[in-house]
């Protein structure tokens, strides 16, 4: 039997982040706004009315095309594709063909390999049609929603690769704020290519696309499965055509919206009501030098500099947020970056996932985060402590030292006492300390217990281990 | 101040308050009523235009008469005038509007079925300057259908309009409403569109002015668009000088369109009173004639424009020498015989795509018969809401567009459309051997038109604009001038064309040839 490859190439459209549309200033993110609200004349294609390009949603686009290496076009054009749909409501729609905004560049994967990409361009979003009781309705608040079209090559050779390439998108788009990154409201949407081919072989077999898998879980099963589709077709001494396919989320099957002889002629032509998008070098010099450090640099920083593990680097820099905030933490601290991402990792990353937080909402500052560790490397606190000290922190909205104080968390630091303490826990119990001494050593964590019950927590527990083994033990 | 008055006259009187403009206003609407005939209306099927043209004979300039409107406008501006405050360089100024540009509040028939009973939610740019400048809309005006036409008679509201020089002939077009409702003093100005002569021919015919400005010199926003490269908005006025009053108010850089030029707008009142003296003024033997396809045989024929206008541009030429203007013979413009085949290609390419938003969605006509799904509703609604020459046009953009074909006419009209900019570049070029500063030729090969005469030829039809379509090519500003009457009595017309956002030197030459010529025409006493 021979050995298949699969050659996957991803065509994304990714929703921009600007406050207004690409050519009105409607509002750019209806989201759950009522039907027809976020609309106006231009966007719903009036007689008369002509697109004004958002300068931003460019600055935008520049962004990502400068972040992921491609070439940018001195100048490039819109376009106008032409169909008929409901959602459409100029009948075209303004996009970008022959002379695209970017070409080239790449995005690298976890294992380091990168995925070229072929085209990067502009365009204006369609609306939504639904069907209720028989009826057609039209919501056009998404229409002029601006887009980035992102296509790249077939460099992508497993399902878990064109995962993790969207996983990355998506984690670089938000870095840049280009985009909210919402999937699941259709922020990043995703069309995928796939092929197979004997392995070794150099040539591209027929392709299939399966539209709209804009999930991450989607995406992986929904290209295995037609990886398995094509490899029986062409085993069984088939042929594989040139498929439309779509998701079926009921049955999570593959099934087929159209072949290749009903592909549409978009009658493509340069927009006449928009000027060509001019970038010369200062824009593009102004766009490069304010380029944020890209997560995957960050991460290998992380690393090096901090001495961090590639887990904790990787995980700290899912976000940008997230990485400024552990750095600022660092920064504040000045012990050890191990400690500062632990805490970040373990207590105020859970914190914010359980409380819903967004940084914004985020009490524990990096300087509080600092003082935490350092209430705990003095002493004053136990390091499980920090656990507890964290959400009440948040809660609070006051300094770590304040809250230790009034909740009287700090560790019992008179040894005296707790000398004294810890002796009458062993007169109280004679019997189990004659077990103890009889040879029962597990009995130490039991009589620890007792203390700590004693002072609600606040002894240090290795102290009073200390004790107690002194005690029973001399 | 009655209906002949000039937009200059009326303004200057207005502010001065020497006349109030409810006053003018009740002038004119009186003289509306006086020659408009029949009250248009989309046609009911079966009925004869003709019959309804005999019954009320006149103008049929307007689809709307916005009166009540205007009424509003009017009494503000002579309150602001009241109060002392300035009532802005139209005040008081009645005016009409191509139905072609949206006024808000006001339905906006594109001379469509389709758009029937459609009302704009806004006023387009060149309509809300004039009307900030103090000008009174009376009401928007016929034209072809989504101005696909020369000569006014293919427009869904019927009777179409007469030209009032003789109301058996056309007026015109695209702009048919526009020059008629001018020439016969319902309004003095208004405004028009021009894609491949439309403001410039029936201005012609109906002997009045019209000017084409440079692409890009006035905001298309609010012009519903046929092919939105060429389309340009622009004033259609009885004299010289209200076409440069009302530029002067039109043009500019405006947010709501970034085709819109963002060069200064020169004092172009100033700038034509400086005279023709010294100017360089060309003469082209290509403008001379025209070049057709012959229906029958397919091939491509040859003809003199009518003597008597090529007499009248000649005489201009005689007429501006006298004045110290040089002139220029022998010119030559060897693309011009190809600016009709390239514009049938790609207006037809942007006229296709611009006509795909009227699908019966969102407003406008939609079929009232039953439907299986949107894609019937679709079919039906577009076969029955586009007349024959929308038709007509999609089908050949739709074709010339397709993949397949785009290469073969799509790109090479472009290129031919290079090739017609580059003639221009040429003669008006201030190192080249021309160095012209502005071109004088003829209008249009002949004089208006009967009713019935050429429509139906839809080829024909548009190689009468032959003259005026590389003015849009080439996206110079041109204008059109009276010169006379012919034997008949019908209006004649020579075109002077200038450089890139030349306006001054266009107005210039036409205020001069204009005084030179004996004044503008007046308005036709046949109507009366
Ligand atoms: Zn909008």
């Amino acid at each position: 039997m021979t050995a298949y490859e699969p050659v996957i190439g991803l065509e994304i459209h990714i929703q921009l982040n600007t406050k207004s549309k690409i050519f009105c200033s409607c509002s750019a993110d209806p989201w759950e706004a009522e039907p027809n609200t976020q609309i106006c004349p231009v966007c719903t294609g009036h007689p008369g009315v002509l697109p004004v390009l958002n300068r931003v949603a460019v600055e935008k686009a520049l962004r990502l095309a400068l972040a992921l290496g491609a070439e940018v076009a001195e100048v490039s054009y819109f376009a106008r594709k032409n169909y008929f749909y409901p959602d459409l409501p100029k009948g075209y729609q303004i996009s970008q063909y022959d002379q695209p905004l970017a070409t080239g560049g790449a995005l690298p994967l976890e294992n380091g390999r990168r995925i070229r990409i072929r085209r990067l361009h502009l365009e204006e979003d369609a609306g939504k049609t639904k069907r209720e009781g028989g009826r057609r309705f039209v919501d056009f608040n998404r229409c002029g929603v601006p887009l980035i079209e992102l296509v790249t090559e077939p460099d992508i050779r497993s399902p878990e690769e064109a995962a993790q390439f969207l996983t990355r998108l998506r984690q670089l788009v938000r870095w840049l704020d280009v985009s909210l990154g919402h999937m699941e409201r259709g922020h990043i949407r995703c069309d995928a290519n796939v092929s197979v081919r004997p392995k070794g072989s150099q040539s591209l077999g027929e392709k299939t696309e399966i539209k709209n898998v804009n999930l991450i879980d989607l995406l992986r099963p929904a290209i295995e499965q037609e990886i398995q589709r094509q490899i029986q077709v062409l085993e069984a001494g088939g042929q594989i055509e040139a498929w439309t396919l779509e998701w079926d989320e009921h049955q999570r099957v593959l099934r087929k919206m159209r072949g290749k002889e009903t592909e549409a002629d978009y009658r493509y032509f340069r927009e006449p009501d928009l000027l060509p998008i001019v970038v010369d070098r200062a824009w593009l010099e102004e766009v490069a030098a304010e380029l944020p450090e890209l997560p995957w640099e960050r991460e290998k920083r992380f690393q090096e500099e901090y001495g961090l593990p590639e887990y904790d680097a990787r995980v700290l820099t899912t976000e940008r947020a997230l990485a400024d905030y552990f750095e600022a933490a660092v920064k504040a601290y000045g012990g050890s970056p191990k400690a500062v991402a632990n805490l970040v990792i373990n207590h105020i990353l859970r914190l914010m996932n359980e409380q819903r937080l967004t940084w914004d909402d985020l009490r524990v500052t990096p300087a509080r985060l600092a003082a935490i560790l350092r209430l705990v490397d003095q002493g004053v606190i136990h390091k499980n402590a920090a656990k507890k000290l964290i959400p009440l922190v948040q809660e609070r909205d006051q300094e770590p030292k304040v809250v230790v104080e009034a909740e009287g968390m700090a560790q019992m630091q008179d040894t005296a006492a707790l000398e004294a303490l810890c002796a009458r826990i062993v007169e109280a119990h004679p019997e189990e300390a004659a077990k103890y001494r009889a040879g029962k050593k597990g009995l130490l964590g039991w009589f620890v217990g007792q203390v700590m019950r004693e002072t609600r927590g606040k002894a240090n527990p290795q102290e009073v281990q200390a004790i107690l083994r002194r005690l029973l033990e001399g | 101040m009655d209906y002949t008055a000039t937009a200059w006259d009326i303004a200057q009187a207005v502010r001065a308050g020497k006349a109030s403009a409810r006053d003018v206003l009740e002038a004119v609407l009186e003289r509306i009523r006086a020659v408009e005939g029949a009250s248009v209306r989309l046609l009911a099927p079966g009925e004869d235009p003709e019959a309804l043209h005999r019954q009320h004979p006149g103008v049929h300039a307007f689809i709307t008469l916005t009166e009540e409107r205007a009424r509003r406008q009017a009494e503000a501006i002579d309150r602001r005038v009241a109060a002392g405050e300035d009532p802005g360089p139209l005040a008081g100024v009645p005016i009409t509007v191509k139905d072609i540009l949206t006024v808000e509040g006001v339905r906006a028939t594109a001379g469509s079925r389709i758009l029937y009973e459609y009302i704009a939610p806004y006023t387009a740019t060149a309509v809300a300057r004039l009307e900030a400048a103090g000008a009174v809309v009376l009401g928007k005006v016929n034209l072809d259908e989504f101005t696909f036409g020369s000569s006014g008679e293919s427009t869904a509201y019927q009777p179409a309009p007469r030209n009032p020089w003789d109301l058996d002939r056309v007026p015109g077009g695209s702009s048919s409403g526009s020059a008629a409702a001018v020439a016969a003093g319902m309004g003095p100005l208004s405004v028009g569109t021009d894609t491949a002569g439309s403001i410039r021919q029936p201005a012609a015919f109906c002997g009045v002015v019209g000017l084409k400005p440079t692409y890009g010199r006035v905001s298309r926003y609010g012009l519903i668009a046929f092919a939105s490269s060429l389309d340009t908005v622009g004033p259609i006025t009885r004299t010289v000088t209200d076409a440069a009053l009302a530029l002067q108010v039109m043009a500019g850089p405006d947010r709501y369109d970034a085709t819109a030029a963002t060069r200064p707008v020169p004092d172009y009142l100033a700038e034509m009173h400086k005279g023709v003296r010294g100017l360089r003024i060309g003469l082209s033997p290509d403008m001379f004639r025209i070049t057709y396809v012959d229906q029958a045989t397919g091939e491509l024929v040859e003809t003199r424009i009518d003597p008597e206008i090529e007499a009248a541009v000649r005489k201009a030429a005689d007429l501006l020498a006298d004045l110290d203007a040089d002139i220029v013979d022998d010119v030559p413009l060897p693309h011009l015989e190809y600016g009709i085949p390239a514009y049938f290609v790609i207006s037809r390419v942007e006229a296709a795509s611009n006509l795909h938003r009227y699908d019966g969605v969102k407003y406008g006509y939609r079929t009232p018969e039953p439907v299986e799904d949107f894609w019937e509703m679709y079919r039906k609604t577009r076969g029955q809401g586009f007349g024959l020459q929308p038709k007509v046009r999609i089908l050949m953009g739709m074709y010339v567009s397709a993949a397949q074909y785009s290469q073969r006419y799509y790109e090479r009209a472009l290129r031919v459309r290079t090739l017609i900019r580059r003639d221009f570049e040429r003669i008006f070029d201030p190192e080249g051997p021309y160095r012209l500063d502005v071109l004088l030729g003829p209008t249009t090969p002949t004089p208006a038109f009967r009713v019935g005469e050429v429509y139906g030829d839809t080829v024909l039809m548009q190689y009468m604009d032959q003259l005026l379509v590389a003015a849009n090519h080439a996206g110079v500003p041109a204008i059109a001038v009276p010169a006379g009457l012919n034997r008949q009595g019908l209006p004649l017309s020579v075109q002077f064309i200038a450089p890139d956002f030349r306006e001054d030197l266009l107005l210039r030459a036409a205020y001069a040839y204009e005084q030179a010529v004996g004044g503008p025409l007046p308005v036709p006493s046949r109507l009366d």
